[in-house]
């Protein structure tokens, strides 16, 4: 790991303009991505602002059509929330499925979804479950958060602050996970809202997307058969020394199944 | 370089370390306690797990930084007051749950915070649980063995 600076920034104001003065820097949620690649010298920041102080980041609110998450929450207080798991059962699922114990002690959701690592879980569910990521400049829907490889809408002194994901009649994750890291080779969540399917896919491609052709399938029959012969194009998904893209197109549709037959036994 | 203050085992230890310290390094050379092993370094084997404010952590994937002003327990402070073992370390010890002993103060760790989430884990949890933790011997048969035998021991009375 190469030097920085550290910075324990004492409330959201302090952060942004430790930020907004050093575009070298970089926030540190729970650090258990960042400081990997850190490690592996991928990721060489000027400093590093940690946000653990600030705690009204962190917490977890129901409203009758949204779980609201605070952006420095714990991946092990989503798991561990029985709140959540019945107002979503799929990404209280999602989120215990994360890692492992000791990564879901530390890692937050804010700091998963503005490092839109392509194999992370968050994604999927903030995507599928159509929620709206709130930061310190503006409200961004999940639709137009994730960019590409590593890459979000954020702005450079932009912090998420909270995410809001909207409660679904029916949900499920399923993911064949990389036995070591238990990140997702490829994930599959589905969302039924009753109106609308959505699909999201991590894993499988340089960022979590929606398939289309799924969801248009079983909005019209939430069945096994309506998607079993769907056959997502290799041409962008991800080839790595564990899967290739021929392999994750196969993943992509056989976790798919998995998804749909949990939506059809709640 | 900077000062941290951290509550080791009890004992608040104050060096200044430079701000890319990781904590197991700060465990094991600064406070020489090198009961906690740095195994894959990359936060997947589970060999460096200690607990940060009651919660078990990978400590070589925290910075030293992350830790200031919290309490963190290695496998040191398991010794008892009377000098024996901790239950978990005996039913180890019992089961023959280590071979080179290498992943052993992690698993115990993991295993005993293990124990506080979940009192009277299946083997089925155990086992998805300490997949946290790997162990190059593979003796996981044994290793499941000890924590259960822990479980019934250390809660079966409460």
């Amino acid at each position: 790991m190469y030097s920085f600076k550290f910075h324990h920034a004492k409330n959201l104001v302090n952060a942004s303009e430790l930020l907004a003065g050093n575009a070298e820097a970089k926030l540190l949620a729970g650090g258990q991505s960042l400081l990997a690649s850190m490690k592996l010298r991928l990721n060489n920041p000027s400093a590093l602002i940690d946000l653990k102080a600030l705690v009204d980041l962190s917490g977890i609110k129901i409203s009758p059509n949204e779980v609201v998450v605070g952006a420095m929450t714990r991946h092990a207080q989503v798991a561990g929330s029985i709140e959540v798991q019945n107002a979503i059962p799929g990404l209280h699922h999602l989120a215990g499925s994360i890692a492992d114990r000791m990564v879901r002690n530390m890692g937050t959701l804010g700091g998963s979804l503005a490092n839109s690592d392509p194999s992370a879980d968050y994604p999927a569910a903030t995507l599928a479950l159509n929620s709206t990521i709130d930061t310190n400049r503006r409200s961004i829907a999940a639709d137009d958060f994730f960019k590409g490889l590593f890459q979000t809408a954020l702005n450079d002194s932009e912090i998420i602050t909270q995410v809001r994901f909207l409660i679904p009649k029916r949900s499920a994750y399923v993911k064949f996970k990389h036995p070591a890291s238990r990140y997702a080779v490829v994930g599959v969540f589905i969302a039924d809202f009753g109106h609308e399917v959505r699909v999201a896919v991590t894993g499988a491609a340089s960022c979590v997307f929606r398939h289309a052709e799924m969801e248009s399938a079983l909005i019209k029959d939430m069945s096994i058969n309506s998607i079993a012969d769907i056959k997502t194009p290799t041409s962008n998904l991800n080839c790595d020394i564990f899967a290739d893209e021929e392999y994750r197109s196969y993943l992509v549709t056989r976790m798919a199944i998995k998804a749909v037959e949990k939506i059809n036994q709640l | 370089m900077v000062s941290v203050s951290i509550n080791i085992n009890g004992k608040v230890e104050m060096p200044s370390v430079e701000e890319r310290t990781l904590l197991v390094n700060f465990i094991r050379d600064n406070c020489r306690l090198t009961g906690t092993h740095i195994g894959c370094d990359t936060a997947q084997c589970g060999a460096c797990t200690v607990h940060l404010n009651g919660k078990a952590i990978k400590s070589c994937n925290v910075l030293a930084l992350q830790a200031d002003g919290s309490n963190v327990k290695t496998i040191e402070s398991l010794i008892q007051t009377d000098g024996n073992m901790h239950p978990m370390q005996i039913a180890f010890n019992e089961e023959h749950a280590l071979q080179c002993g290498y992943c052993t103060p992690g698993m115990i760790m993991s295993a005993l915070s293990l124990l506080e989430m979940y009192p009277n884990p299946s083997e089925d949890l155990i086992r998805e649980q300490i997949s946290s933790n790997i162990c190059r011997c593979t003796g996981y048969h044994n290793i499941v063995k000890a924590i259960k035998s822990t479980a019934v021991k250390m809660y079966s009375a409460k």
